[in-house]
């Protein structure tokens, strides 16, 4: 059965390559730093689940240093800007179908992988996103006769480009896990369960929807937050204290939680990594474009489970 | 109350700006101390949990197919088919992709799009080039709209993929409450997210349709 280790090889290989590459370009001051930092992920990859804990918690740290330490950087990227536009006039619209490829057999392997026994099904969707990859990098081959690095290479670029926020959501991942070792949600929760004035229900409510948005805001991700909350807040006083319907106030709650998600930085994957593949040089600029959608939301919600789930 | 020193380190570390990736594995190491763990054993812990989501980093295998088609002209296609449509603004351009995200994301369809999927290869050099009609754009109202183009793939996923039944957080929502005791049917529950779901549509649209009255036409 093909499933994540078979994923974890061939993403392994690609940031090998990636290290490799990187060594030969002399137009990256940082090049030594930069692929010592690819080929630790590479390692953690190909490696990940034979290593002890402590070798790959030594990684992570080594990944740590050589980030906090400034020793990532990138080559010069020279972009022939008239000869990219000619070749987007000479394939027109067949460059989308090309970009679609990996999504359609995403889509299509996630519908159709499960009942095939050839590939684990809990793992359908990452499957089918790998098999899309060689399908579509076989298809450009084929159409666009690159060179047999360029592929790699301009994937090279392009990680550069993203840098160490490329890992920083697998890290923060694994900081939800050292949290919840030690019961950093537990206090946070328990404290707003404390500071509650008794007896006011729509005060009860924005508690629990504003303490959703922010712990999740502290944690970096809702599911996380979730528990805490609910168990310390939503089920105690909204559904045995007021008598409320547990099922919108789960929903309704888990939706706050993600008004947090917008708002923090914490969040890499959906606010840090598109500030470096946008090249928008401020940490805080797509947080900052999600606010004001954010915060009406988050009062929204806590009016829409006020009036719907008290009935 | 002292392990929640960790996220001291992290509220200090962002406001000083120190590199976030140095500050979230400082905060993880402190936090893990602060709880009484010995210092190798929190390292080991750190890595156990590295390596266990391993699949959250798989995304960015898309990188060598995004960075070939994009120096053969992906993104100067993308401007210029937008570029050729008169009715075209960033906020109309924006909008379309937020409700086509919302429908695909409400079938469970969330890899078909995302940031790096779509954002930065389509995205954001359409609501740029739907911009560029009106009048050209300086450095920092090119990355404003680009930022709210991030936004926009962010929002519409996350107040859309609830109303999927076998979404991950709706099975996590599900299996909370069962072991509390309490049964609810996974359509109880994506129910509730379309109220939601629809008052992002009216608040993000709203946001954009103000984004196209700040171009002067």
């Amino acid at each position: 059965m093909i499933g994540l280790p078979a994923l974890y090889g061939l993403t392994g290989a690609m940031f090998a390559a990636f290290a490799v590459l990187e060594l030969a370009d002399r137009s990256n001051p940082k090049r030594v730093g930069t692929a010592m930092f690819w080929a630790l992920v590479a390692v953690e990859f190909f490696a990940g689940d034979a290593l002890p804990n402590l070798a790959s918690g030594a990684i992570v740290v080594a990944l740590a240093l050589l980030a906090g330490g400034g020793a990532l950087g990138r080559g010069h990227v020279v972009v022939d800007a008239a000869w990219r536009a000619a070749a987007a006039a000479r394939h027109g619209n067949r460059l989308f179908a090309a970009a679609l490829i990996v999504p359609a057999v995403a889509v299509g392997g996630t519908l159709l992988l499960p009942g095939s026994g050839l590939v684990d099904p809990k793992q359908a969707t990452l499957v089918a996103v790998g098999l899309g990859v060689i399908v579509a990098l076989g298809v450009c081959a084929a159409w666009l006769r690159p060179r047999l690095v360029e592929p790699l290479d301009a994937g090279r670029q392009l990680i550069d480009a993203v840098g160490w926020a490329v890992v920083l959501p697998q890290v923060l991942a694994a900081l939800g896990a050292i949290f919840a070792l030690a019961g950093v949600g537990d206090i946070v929760g328990g404290a707003v369960g404390h500071v509650l004035p008794a007896g006011n229900r729509l005060a009860a409510v924005a508690a629990y929807t504003g303490g959703m948005a922010g712990l999740t805001m502290l944690l970096g991700n809702a599911y996380a937050a979730f528990p805490v909350m609910t168990a310390g807040v939503g089920l105690p006083l909204l559904v045995r204290g007021f008598g409320g319907d547990p099922a919108p106030i789960a929903a309704i709650g888990m939706l706050s939680g993600f008004c947090g998600t917008l708002c923090t930085p914490l969040a890499a994957n959906y606010n840090l990594v598109p500030v470096a593949l946008l090249d928008l040089g401020d940490r805080w600029a797509v947080i900052r474009a999600q606010v004001a959608t954010a915060i009406p939301l988050l009062v929204f919600n806590t009016l829409l489970m006020n009036a719907v789930a008290f009935r | 109350m002292l392990v929640l020193a960790g996220l001291a380190v992290i509220v200090v570390g962002f406001a000083l700006r120190l590199n976030p990736f140095a500050v979230v594995v400082a905060a993880a190491l402190v936090t893990g101390v602060a709880a009484g763990l010995a210092p190798l054993a929190v390292v080991a812990a750190l890595g156990k949990a590295f390596a266990a989501n391993r699949f959250v980093s798989v995304i960015w295998l898309l990188v060598p197919v995004i960075g070939l088609l994009e120096r053969h002209g992906l993104q100067e296609r993308a401007r210029s088919v937008v570029a050729g449509i008169g009715a075209a603004t960033p906020g109309r351009l924006l909008g379309t992709y937020f409700v086509l995200r919302q429908a695909t994301a409400a079938l469970g369809l969330i890899a078909l799009a995302g940031q790096v999927q779509t954002v930065r290869p389509l995205v954001a050099p359409m609501a740029e080039a739907a911009a560029e009609r009106r009048r050209p754009l300086d450095d920092a109202a090119r990355r404003r709209l680009r930022a709210l183009a991030a936004a926009t793939d962010n929002i519409a996923v996350f107040f859309a993929e609830d109303i999927f039944i076998a979404i991950a957080s709706i099975l996590l929502i599900k299996g909370f409450l069962a072991a509390n005791g309490i049964v609810v049917s996974p359509f109880g529950l994506s129910v509730w997210a379309i109220p939601t779901a629809v008052a992002a549509l009216v608040v993000h649209g709203v946001r954009l349709w103000r984004l196209d009255r700040s171009f002067v036409w």
